[in-house]
């Protein structure tokens, strides 16, 4: 196994629900109550010194019971590692511990998240639409159920289904 | 008159500095004012909410979006083959990276490898992508500065590469070159002596757009000591490219995490120490000479051999087959519109593009589509610490700021 999920196993006894590595890149997923505590130690523990945030993103599973699954992923520039960190959300409490106050980059691809798939972050310092404007309304345009072609307006047109000859 | 609202202030007299006592009172207000959307120097629409202390900035908020055009949900909906195109619309200026970075991402998935002379011509065709990177970023930055004539210098070189892609692959800026698994197509005898010109003729033309900066007392007065940033905030905020190699962190993933043919080439990465805008303009500047270095010893060592991996289940048969066989002809369009079987799994591969990390996370649940594929746009990611680098400066270096960053909103909101 990889040593740096090793290290994560055995701090970590209990909130660890699954550990992977595939293609060379190791991924941790956590309950969503060890989320903070979990990246602190990729924070500020030595071994691991993971100061370099990579991306923020987030998948959405419907048919399973805790629907959304948000991803982080982590470099450390002095030790030249990467780690995935993922939890899940279940739609019905869909907050998540925002991670500002351990990487400030996390600002703008969390506020992305939440934007895109609606799941909000709590300790977050200015949580709003980013790509979309202030007013949509129409929902959060990544998740599975929003359809291609749009909302609203949009589901007026008359679209051909077939080109007249 | 009564002009008084409740954002009206009144300075009150400081009790260190009595001799202020014999000065009218000041009122002052707090000024919001709009940068963007249609601001020439944004390159393309991005407005930034403004908060004035006098002319100086106390806070900025940039508003985002308006390129938005849904690329991630487009990517869900089509095969790996047919985002490729789409890859392109991503920084616009530099469309050769974002399929390299792209195609990357799809053969860590599927774990394909990509034959050595395919690996060189993929180094050689992303350097000179970013050489063309950053003669439009120079010539755009110091336009906005206010030095006009390197601009016209630099497109002028600019122009010849552009053409040299236009002869490579019937396009000049949405190339969509790279495939998964290889390339297109081989270079070209007339292409390579045409690139081997270009490398004889550029280095001295490098040093001429220098001479209009180097002793520019404005160009110099607007870059050294504007927008610093700490390493450790640089780091913090997950900046990359040569804005984080501006504060003195010798992050480039050529190095790091070595790909493509670049381990087998000699090359330095410029690293700055001051973190302003001066300190990223010259490792610009020092990265187009190492570009030229790394195209030369590509070129030395490149041997022949196929330029695309030998796997019919996903890669593209050869286009002389495709015109004369039936078969191959209906492999290439059911890799098209079907698609190839891809492992479930997830994988994150991040290139390092002339901006900075360009990754692309992809989610795979088998079959022929992504699941989820999110891009990690070094543009937006950037703009993040605007806010934080623009504190204290005028109004007038906002526009250095985000030039600095060398954004691009097609990246940025992709």
């Amino acid at each position: 196994m990889h040593p740096l999920l090793q290290r994560i196993q055995q701090t970590f006894s209990v909130g660890v629900t699954g550990l992977a590595e595939w293609r060379g890149d190791a991924a941790v997923t956590v309950l969503r109550n060890m989320l903070h505590e979990v990246a602190q130690f990729l924070r500020n523990d030595p071994g691991m010194d993971f100061d370099y945030i990579v991306h923020v993103s987030s998948v959405d599973w419907p048919d399973d019971e805790e629907r959304f699954e948000v991803v982080w992923e982590f470099y450390s520039i002095r030790k030249r590692h990467r780690i995935r960190l993922k939890t899940r959300v279940p739609e019905s409490d869909c907050v998540v511990d925002s991670l500002t106050d351990l990487w400030k980059g996390a600002d703008f691809m969390e506020r992305e998240v939440f934007d895109m798939m609606g799941i909000r972050f709590r300790n977050h310092p200015d949580l709003r639409r980013i790509l979309m404007p202030d007013d949509y309304t129409e929902g959060y345009p990544l998740r599975k159920d929003f359809p291609l072609r749009g909302k609203g307006w949009r589901d007026t047109f008359d679209f051909l289904d077939e080109v007249p000859r | 008159m009564a002009f008084e609202d409740q954002r009206t202030t009144v300075y009150k007299i400081d009790p260190e500095h009595p001799e202020s006592e014999s000065l009218p009172t000041l009122r002052t207000e707090e000024l919001l004012l709009n940068l963007g959307p249609q601001h020439p120097s944004t390159h393309g629409v991005l407005k930034v909410i403004l908060e004035l202390e006098g002319e100086r900035l106390v806070k900025s908020t940039p508003v985002m979006g308006y390129l938005h055009r849904g690329v991630e949900k487009l990517a869900e909906d089509g095969t790996y083959h047919q985002f490729i195109p789409h890859t392109d619309r991503l920084d616009y200026v530099c469309a050769m990276y974002n399929n390299f970075a792209y195609c990357r991402a799809v053969e860590k998935l599927l774990n394909l490898q990509v034959p050595e002379r395919a690996e060189y011509l993929r180094t050689i065709v992303a350097e000179v992508q970013r050489i063309i990177g950053h003669q439009f970023w120079l010539g755009a930055q110091a336009l906005d500065i206010g030095a006009m004539t390197v601009f016209f210098y630099c497109f002028r070189d600019r122009e010849i590469l552009l053409d040299w892609f236009n002869e490579l692959c019937g396009a000049r800026l949405t190339t969509s070159w790279y495939r998964i698994g290889g390339v297109e197509r081989d270079l070209t005898p007339s292409l390579i002596d045409k690139l081997k010109q270009f490398l004889d003729y550029f280095p001295p033309k490098i040093d001429e757009y220098q001479v209009f900066l180097e002793k520019n007392r404005i160009w110099l007065g607007r870059t050294k000591g504007v927008a610093v940033i700490s390493a450790e905030d640089a780091v913090s905020f997950g900046l990359s490219g040569p804005v984080l190699r501006g504060s003195g962190v010798d992050y480039d993933l050529r190095k790091y995490e070595p790909y493509s043919a670049y381990p087998k080439c000699e090359f330095s990465v410029p690293v700055g120490k001051n973190g302003d805008t001066y300190d990223r303009y010259w490792i610009r500047v020092m990265e187009l000479y190492e570009s030229v270095k790394i195209i030369r010893q590509c070129l030395e060592q490149m041997q022949e051999g196929p330029v695309m991996a030998d796997v019919p289940s996903v890669t593209l048969p050869p286009k002389e087959r495709v015109f004369t066989n039936l078969e191959a002809m209906i492999q290439q369009f059911k890799l098209f519109s079907q698609g190839f079987d891809a492992p479930p799994g997830e994988v994150y591969c991040g290139t390092e593009a002339h901006k900075g990390e360009l990754g692309f996370y992809i989610v795979s649940t088998g079959g022929g589509k992504p699941y989820r594929l999110k891009i990690r746009a070094p543009s937006f990611i950037h703009m993040g610490a605007f806010d934080h680098m623009s504190r204290g400066y005028m109004i007038s270096d906002a526009c250095t700021i985000f030039g600095s960053y060398d954004i691009v909103m097609g990246e940025c909101d992709r």
